[in-house]
């Protein structure tokens, strides 16, 4: 997969009270790239979860910490065929992401928490986990499975 | 998101509107275990009607308050059950764990 044309740029603070504003654009970015409302609502969810888990695992819950949100139009094969996706690219200076926590819990057992990152895994075609020049980065893509808008954003 | 609380009998009814994440679902949880533990509600009804979003912070919250009503022999029960909130309580595989009605009638029938 290439990097492809820049969407949008978001650079935000780890605050909760924020997620709501990426939310309402990742929403509309996502609708007005053509994917269906359900679809949208996945990808809304995976990245709200992201975030979530950055603000709370990787800030210890600290506001006021830096955020980058990228989101590209990209070019992803499924089954053999060239398809339009959405890539979400997020950066944050937290601490390191423990890989061995990377494996979410069983759903089986009935408890709070733990939910996040099998959000993210069940709404998103791609989930990449990096770490580089101290920041973590996370990559997740999803594939536009329908026929979007002659003329996106 | 904000909660209005309404008392029926023995039975409260929060009506929740807004949404349901990191930044408010510790007030529902807050609301959730003061209902069960310190007022031994026999019986907390949400009304989720005009909850537009819930992620899994507010999911471990509802979670949380169901453990809290069965520790004290007290029923959570949930109506207003939109799309939303029902494709993700399906992901969690939590949509049968949780008592659901169609609507606030069926919820507080006795």
């Amino acid at each position: 997969m290439s990097r492809g044309s820049l969407l949008l740029r978001m650079e935000l603070q780890s605050n909760p009270e924020m997620l709501c504003v990426v939310r309402q654009a990742l929403g509309q970015l996502a609708a007005a790239m053509g994917f269906p409302e359900p679809e949208c609502r996945a990808v809304v969810l995976a990245v709200d979860e992201a975030l979530t888990n950055i603000i709370r695992h990787a800030y210890l819950g600290n506001t006021g910490r830096p955020i980058e949100a990228s989101f590209h139009r990209v070019q992803a094969a499924r089954d053999g065929r060239r398809k339009d996706a959405l890539e979400i690219v997020l950066e944050d200076r937290g601490t390191a992401v423990n890989r061995k926590k990377l494996c979410g819990r069983a759903l089986e057992d009935v408890r709070p928490g733990g939910l996040g990152l099998h959000f993210i895994r069940e709404c998103m075609d791609t989930v990449e986990f990096n770490r580089r020049n101290g920041r973590n980065q996370l990559r997740l893509v999803k594939i536009l499975d329908v026929h979007g808008p002659e003329k996106g954003p | 998101m904000q909660i209005a609380a309404r008392h029926l009998d023995k039975i409260t009814i929060f009506d929740i509107s807004g949404d349901i994440d990191l930044a408010t679902s510790p007030e529902l949880r807050k609301a959730l275990l003061r209902e069960f533990r310190d007022l031994k509600i026999p019986r907390v009804v949400l009304n989720l009607e005009r909850v537009r979003y819930i992620d899994s912070s507010g999911v471990a919250s509802l979670v949380e308050g169901l453990k809290a009503s069965r520790d004290v022999g007290s029923r959570l029960v949930l109506f207003g059950v939109n799309s939303t909130i029902r494709e993700v309580l399906q992901i969690s595989r939590l949509l049968k764990i949780f008592e659901i009605y169609e609507n606030e009638e069926q919820s507080v029938a006795p």
